[in-house]
């Protein structure tokens, strides 16, 4: 199988690979999959306290390279967002931008689900009840 | 050396044909194109004698009769027609088969077309080194059992089963045994008829020939084996396998097998050295598993499992200097683990992170060294991105983590 040439990028040159301290109070952590699905993914947001935007965004992931490039994007998508912006990431954006093929649609539905978790794993630190934008997620 | 070709260590999918053979055949697409089947002129003639020649060839490979080679599209055609060419003959004596979990597709897919038909398949379970048990094999005949099925070697792991002893099994009970030997013939000795194989299938291409055409063995005496074919028609090939020969498929097949018996022994002592070393050196790296028994195996292969590392992606990492395979069926629809390393007793996730190397005549020590280099500084670059990898060297118990299965 082919892979786009922004899997490819994304792929060799990773955005934002790292690990963000996840028992700081302004920093969320969403880990989805599983090891024996062959896709784990790990994303951290930063939060501003004072502007309430993601002033950082970090992943790892294991997984197929298609996996690998969608938690990247998601990672550059999420930086300078408000949590109501990141929480309308749309996994058919990520197979938009990245040409991902059918069989490769999962992946991105992981990556959508980690941004969820990590905004969730946030939110909950912060004693922070769901936002309007996650019922219209939800809906 | 051109550090940009391309390295090939997936000779278990398919080998190139060796330039000898393409020789051998290009004269029987021009000059000597006759069928042959045309018994009234020259053109027929030649191509019945290559015929003739080239089972000829096959039948010193194995050490049986030339008559005992039956021709084939490749080694599917020849499963299916084993296992429903003896289902079909044989249904008076019964209608139970005995195969493992482990076997090709060709195998099991023919299998389950049988069940439909009203065979009854037992599908035996594999130890952790990927052997057979043999006391459950045993065990699994009953009175209706009429066939064994039972593969020499296994296509991801090279790990080969007990010929011998599960002959002696089918002998002392009185059934046939049939093996798919198509990663075993012209790399290791295949002798059905000295080993008590009565029905071998192998194909050209994983021996350095053409793909599009193999071979069925039937064994014609002690027992007279016979199977009701299944493509009709002309009666070619003593009406078990009509359709015209393939006479330049079936004459590089022949040429293939001749170079096989004559430097099987040193490509073998060759690639096991290599493979060795591509082994050594690559479990020298943390979490490394080697998968399947390494004593019962082809000297060639190799099948390894790099914890905490997608064997897609990792791939991914190499694949524009080196070609392999993954355990790790995510490139295609499904997105299933190899069943022949789950089977094995292999965790899904470690499934998932194994690359299968298998060598070749035309691989070079350089090749591998490259290899080496090239694996390592990916699974080096996937660790890094890998969050499990990061847990791993955390002291965290991967196993206690409530994963969310999607």
């Amino acid at each position: 199988m082919a892979y786009s040439e922004k899997v490819l990028d994304h792929f060799k040159s990773p955005r934002n690979v790292g690990t963000l301290n996840k028992d700081a109070k302004n920093v969320g952590t969403g880990l989805v999959g599983a090891p024996e699905c062959g896709d784990v993914m790990r994303l951290q947001i930063e939060v501003d306290d004072a502007t309430g935007l993601i002033s950082d965004a970090k992943f790892k992931t294991f997984g197929c390279g298609s996996a690998i490039a969608s938690s990247s994007l998601a990672t550059e998508w999420l930086k300078g967002k408000s949590l109501d912006d990141a929480m309308r990431i749309d996994n058919m954006d990520i197979v938009e931008e990245l040409a991902l093929p059918p069989v490769k649609i999962h992946c991105s539905v992981l990556a959508e689900d980690a941004i969820k978790a990590a905004i969730a794993d946030y939110q909950q630190k912060n004693g922070i009840t769901a936002p309007v934008a996650m019922a219209e997620a939800v809906a | 050396m051109n550090q940009r070709r391309l390295i090939y260590l997936d000779n278990n999918a398919t080998t190139p044909c060796d330039p000898r053979v393409v020789d051998a055949m290009i004269p029987y697409f021009y000059e000597k194109h006759g069928n042959a089947a045309s018994r009234s002129h020259q053109f027929g003639w030649e191509a019945e004698d290559a015929v003739d020649y080239a089972r000829e060839q096959i039948a010193k490979l194995l050490d049986v009769e030339d008559k005992e080679v039956i021709f084939t599209s490749g080694a599917t055609e020849s499963n299916n027609l084993a296992l429903k060419g003896v289902f079909e003959m044989y249904a008076k004596k019964g209608n139970h088969i005995i195969t493992a979990e482990t076997e090709h597709k060709a195998i099991l897919d023919t299998c389950g077309h049988l069940e439909k038909a009203g065979a009854e398949v037992t599908y035996l379970k594999v130890k952790e080194d990927g052997l057979i048990d043999l006391a459950e094999l045993e065990a699994a005949i009953k009175p209706s059992t009429i066939l064994v099925s039972l593969m020499w070697a296994n296509n991801e792991t090279g790990v080969i089963q007990p010929m011998r002893e599960i002959a002696m099994i089918c002998e002392k009970h009185g059934v046939l045994f049939h093996s798919d030997a198509t990663q075993a013939v012209g790399k290791i000795p295949t002798h059905p008829r000295e080993v008590g194989i009565h029905l071998m299938s192998f194909t050209a291409h994983k021996m350095y020939g053409p793909k599009g055409v193999g071979a069925l063995y039937v064994s014609r005496k002690n027992p007279r084996v016979k199977v009701t074919a299944q493509i009709d028609g002309g009666g070619h090939e003593r009406g078990m396998r009509s359709g015209t020969l393939n006479v330049p498929g079936i004459v590089g097949f022949g040429k293939a097998a001749e170079i096989a018996r004559e430097e099987m022994q040193q490509d073998a002592a060759r690639l096991s050295q290599l493979r060795d070393h591509l082994q050594t050196e690559l479990t020298k790296m943390e979490e490394t598993k080697v998968n399947g028994n390494e004593q019962s195996r082809m000297p060639h292969v190799t099948n390894i499992s790099f914890k905490h590392v997608e064997g897609e992606g990792l791939m991914m990492t190499f694949n524009q200097n080196i070609a392999v395979s993954s355990g790790s069926a995510c490139t295609s629809a499904s997105l299933e683990p190899s069943y022949v390393l789950v089977g094995m007793g292999l965790g899904d996730d470690l499934a998932h992170s194994s690359i299968r190397f298998s060598l070749g005549r035309f691989t070079t020590k350089e090749e591998v060294d490259q290899a080496i280099e090239l694996v390592r500084n990916g699974v080096n670059h996937m660790r890094d991105l890998s969050p499990i990898w990061e847990m791993y060297q955390e002291g965290v118990d991967l196993t206690k983590i409530e994963w969310s299965a999607h």
